[in-house]
């Protein structure tokens, strides 16, 4: 089904970074009292609200106000964790005690434990995560209605739409360890979009576009969303099918964020330790072309990827994760790194602002380039596989001859390796979609196969 | 003998906030002076645990408790939603005043006299986590990592997983509704990765539903889910690169029913059919599948995963026939999408949690049992793939397109199976692909209890079911063009 971007929240239940820091603190004391050995604590309150609009009327406001708190304790090598939603003293105490609780039943496992206090963050940089957004429920419809009607303006052919909407929500975080890291992070997320149907006799077709920022004012306008939403809905009437065969493939910036994705959770820690990774003992191998570059960049101001530190407190610093082709660099917590023999990474929790070169070219440059073949703009399912590397998943795009687009294509597969998909990767565009974690341009990939009549 | 659900959620959810009707009454009554044609209350407490075995020990494992209520008040197309995670007069009073705001206009409602409903009972309202002590939930983890390693050398890694919730939810309404219902639902997953000359592949199987633990220790069924987690992982290793064309398709029992959950479920949800977005919408009457097909969703079967006594509004749940015999029969709906539709709420109005609002979504979704032999189908095919097993799907309700991804599917070469193929996703249009449905056999099975379900974020336990059937064509996305 169609994912929009997390729910949103505003302002919570009144409670100051001071609060919460005392919190975690009792937390950690009363885990010592019960005799854990070590123990980590973190405490989180987020709000705020969404607006859907659909056909110029209001359809949804939901006020969202969410607070919880996680505590694991550790006696020697033995673990447990617990969870709450209520703050109040007794359920904190029972938290802390069901924690213990259970790490009495589970058993001594020799990699267990915090964060080495050497790799902790200790001048914490001010990223900049935080901007409320001043706009009350009914800016916000009026903002989506906007959105919305820009789409409905655009194109005769838009006859329906799932909505436009705003969501905006701002929280904090505290996260304290009983070996000394005791931090807190504020931060805001905003969000606007819209889903429109595009008919033409008895075909229908979706599409969506959206903005994401942690401040309000670098969201795209609400008249651009709306009417690039349309036209990637009209765009895709008149869909036909295509035959199997072999065919080169872009996949546009906003799908080629996925193929890092499968990269990230491929050198990720715990596919490697538990040997479920098509990239296994790559470390210093060639496995894109030489002119690719990867970086992790975790302290761009107001970035959506940007952290001061990890869920682990550790440290996060900017380094190069593919150099020249080259993997340089697995993504690891402190537990996955003890596992492998290594030093943690700083990516307890995922990866922060991730970035890929590009070769220069645009879109269109991409294309010329590829003069035949498809360019996917959508993808779906699960068929990623990555024990083995095998890819194979449903896609939407258009069919590519003498370097333009044709016409729309659907109901097709792309099916290869990913390990291969990797190595043959001829050009990265320079149309960076930055909305989010992972900053790419489309790929063109030499050879995939596709499924289709 | 089992307690009322109500007395439970009365004890839980009302006494230690020292709410009660009465105070509860004035609540909706308050929202639904503010020309609001429906509110409702969901008060809600959860307890939920897991427990992980990697490398052979118990590493991990987590408890968690949850309660909140959510507040709703819906005037005419619109909804006003908001909820707390306390339950206390002055924070349901605040969100009452938050979800209330959304009404500009709408008739002066009165909030009517409370109805006592009698809760079927599909399940027990007895604590399902305390069947079993922790110790003995260790070792039965220990027990099946012992056992999957047994069965093969080729096995290295075993991952077992055991989680449980039990869940009291209390749902007032201004439509007369005062209903409770204690949901217990349990889960037991087994996963390994095999190896053989350095090629490594993964195999899973696990199970549950709205039973207690003793039901995995009942049957040998944890034993069973290791061996077919190894079976899966072995039959893999085998695999050879799956083929990419248009080809008959044949979908073994159970969980395969995947792919009536994308290809007409999601399609046959209320909201979307209101909303005119589905494909399906305004076709009620219209053939939709072949003649074979009859889809039903039922949410009041015994103890599945799917089912549930009452759904989240309240409304018992029943079995819905969604399609007889090819033709569109009826959408699932909530109350809201029933009453702007004109229609009755089917028991499919399901939220994630008291923080969530509530959709129009499947329960237990399964196609009707034919009567032909599994065998005489398999048979019929010249050239093509069975596929038995299944990662999961997705589906674009517009446009009709679904696609879900095999997990374990082999040739059926001259009507026999043959060999092992990687897995591979599958794609087609839901009403197409269903009028292709030309052959459907007579073991209807129900999956094991594995099912979730995403929609607009949130997730919701769901089971799926269908006898062995043909699909005369179907377009199959592997590797191996020919």
């Amino acid at each position: 089904m169609m994912k929009q971007p997390t729910a949103p929240h505003t302002s919570s239940a009144n409670l100051d970074a001071g609060q919460l820091t005392d919190i975690v603190q009792d937390i950690l004391q009363q885990a010592k009292r019960r005799g854990a050995s070590a123990s980590e604590a973190g405490i989180s309150i987020e709000s705020g609200f969404s607006v859907n609009v659909r056909l110029g009327e209001v359809e949804t406001i939901e006020h969202n106000r969410d607070k919880g708190l996680g505590v694991t304790v550790y006696f020697g090598q033995r673990k447990g964790s617990a969870s709450t939603t209520d703050f109040s003293p007794r359920a904190i105490a029972d938290t802390v005690e069901a924690a213990c609780n259970i790490a009495r039943y589970t058993e001594a496992d020799e990699y267990a434990g915090l964060a080495e206090a050497q790799f902790l963050a200790r001048d914490i940089p001010n990223l900049d995560l935080f901007h409320p957004w001043q706009i009350d429920t009914a800016a916000a419809v009026e903002l989506a209605c906007e959105c919305e009607q820009a789409a409905r303006d655009s194109d005769a052919r838009i006859t329906n739409t799932e909505g436009a909407y705003v969501s905006t929500h701002s929280g904090l975080r505290v996260y304290g360890t009983s070996h000394g890291f005791l931090a807190d992070t504020a931060s805001s997320h905003h969000s606007l979009g819209c889903t429109v149907i595009a008919q033409q006799a008895d075909e229908m077709q979706r599409d969506y576009w959206y903005s994401v920022s942690r401040l309000a004012t670098e969201l795209e306008p609400a008249v651009a969303i709306g009417k690039l939403a349309a036209q990637r809905a009209v765009q895709r009437l008149q869909a036909r099918h295509i035959k199997t065969q072999q065919l080169p493939v872009i996949f546009s910036a906003e799908v080629a964020r996925g193929l890092l994705g499968h990269l990230i959770r491929a050198i990720s820690g715990g596919a490697l330790y538990r040997k479920a990774s098509f990239l296994l003992d790559m470390l210093d191998q060639t496995i894109f072309p030489q002119y690719i570059h990867i970086d992790e960049r975790p302290h761009i101001p107001r970035a959506l990827g940007s952290a001061p530190f990890d869920n682990e407190g550790v440290a996060t610093q900017a380094r190069a994760i593919v150099h020249a082709g080259q993997l340089q660099s697995y993504v690891l917590d402190s537990y996955a790194a003890r596992r492998l023999g290594m030093q943690t990474t700083g990516n307890a929790g995922g990866v922060h602002n991730l970035f890929i070169s590009d070769s220069g070219m645009d879109l269109p440059g991409l294309l010329q380039k590829m003069q035949r073949g498809i360019l996917v703009t959508e993808v779906m399912g699960q068929g990623v596989n990555i024990v083995s590397g095998d890819y194979s998943r449903g896609a939407t795009g258009f069919w590519v001859e003498n370097g333009v687009i044709q016409y729309p294509i659907e109901e097709f597969t792309l099916a290869g390796n990913l390990k291969q998909m990797f190595t043959q990767v001829l050009a990265i565009g320079n149309d960076i979609d930055r909305r989010g974690n992972v900053h790419t341009g489309s790929w063109l990939i030499e050879n995939m196969t596709i499924a289709g009549e | 003998m089992t307690t009322s659900a109500l007395l439970l959620a009365r004890q839980n959810l009302l006494a230690p906030a020292e709410l009660d009707e009465q105070k509860l009454q004035q609540v909706v009554g308050q929202i639904l002076g503010h020309h609001i044609d429906y509110a409702d209350l969901y008060f809600q407490s959860s307890r939920h645990e897991s427990w992980v075995l990697e490398d052979g020990i118990v590493k991990d494992g987590q408890y968690n408790i949850e309660q909140g209520v959510g507040v709703r008040a819906v005037s005419g197309e619109k909804t006003g939603f908001a909820y707390s995670d306390e339950i206390l007069l002055p924070a349901l009073t605040t969100a009452a005043q938050a979800a209330r705001a959304i009404a500009q206009q709408g008739q002066q409602q009165q909030v009517r006299a409370w109805q006592a409903s009698t809760t079927p009972q599909l399940y027990s309202t007895d604590d399902p986590l305390a069947v079993l002590s922790a110790d003995d939930k260790v070792a039965l983890l220990q027990q099946l990592d012992v056992q999957a390693r047994a069965i093969d050398p080729r096995v290295k890694q075993v991952i077992v997983s055991l989680a449980g919730v039990h869940e009291i939810v209390l749902i007032v309404a201004s439509d007369g509704t005062f209903s409770a219902d204690v949901r217990p639902l349990v889960r037991l997953n087994v996963s390994v990765i095999a190896e053989q000359n350095g090629r490594r592949e993964q195999g899973s199987a696990g199970g549950g539903g709205r039973v207690s633990y003793d039901y995995f220790r009942q049957e040998d069924r944890a034993a069973g889910f290791a061996r077919e987690a190894v079976r899966q992982a072995l039959v893999n290793l085998d695999a050879i690169d799956a083929p990419a064309g248009t080809m008959p398709v044949v979908l073994g029992p159970g969980w395969p029913g995947v792919l009536l959950h994308e290809a007409v479920g999601h399609g046959l949800e209320g909201d979307f059919n209101r909303k005119g977005s589905s494909i399906f919408a305004g076709r009620i009457g219209e053939r939709v599948a072949s003649k074979h097909c009859t889809v039903i969703d039922d949410g009041s079967i015994n103890h599945r995963r799917g089912s549930l006594n009452l759904d989240d509004e309240g409304t018992p749940t029943q079995a819905n026939v969604l399609i007889e015999n090819g033709i569109l029969k009826g959408y699932m709906q909530d109350k809201l999408n029933a009453r702007l539709m004109g229609m009755s709420p089917t028991g499919n109005g399901r939220r994630e949690s008291y923080a969530n609002l509530t959709l129009p979504r499947m329960t237990n979704t399964y196609l009707q049992a034919g009567h032909t032999d599994p065998q005489e189908i398999i048979a019929s095919v010249k050239r093509g793939i069975y596929a038995v097993n299944f990662g999961g799907g997705q589906v674009d309700i517009t446009s009709g397109k679904f696609v879900f991804s095999a997990s374990e599917a082999y040739l059926i070469e001259n009507g026999k199976v043959t060999a092992p193929v990687k897995g591979a996703t599958l794609i087609g249009n839901g009403p197409d692909v269903m009028n292709k449905i030309s052959m459907v056999g007579n073991d209807l099975q129900l999956d094991t209890g594995v099912g979730v379900c995403g929609k607009e974020g949130q997730s919701i336990p769901v089971g799926v079911g269908q006898p062995t059937l043909k699909i005369d064509n179907l377009t199959v996305g592997g590797t191996s063009a020919q």
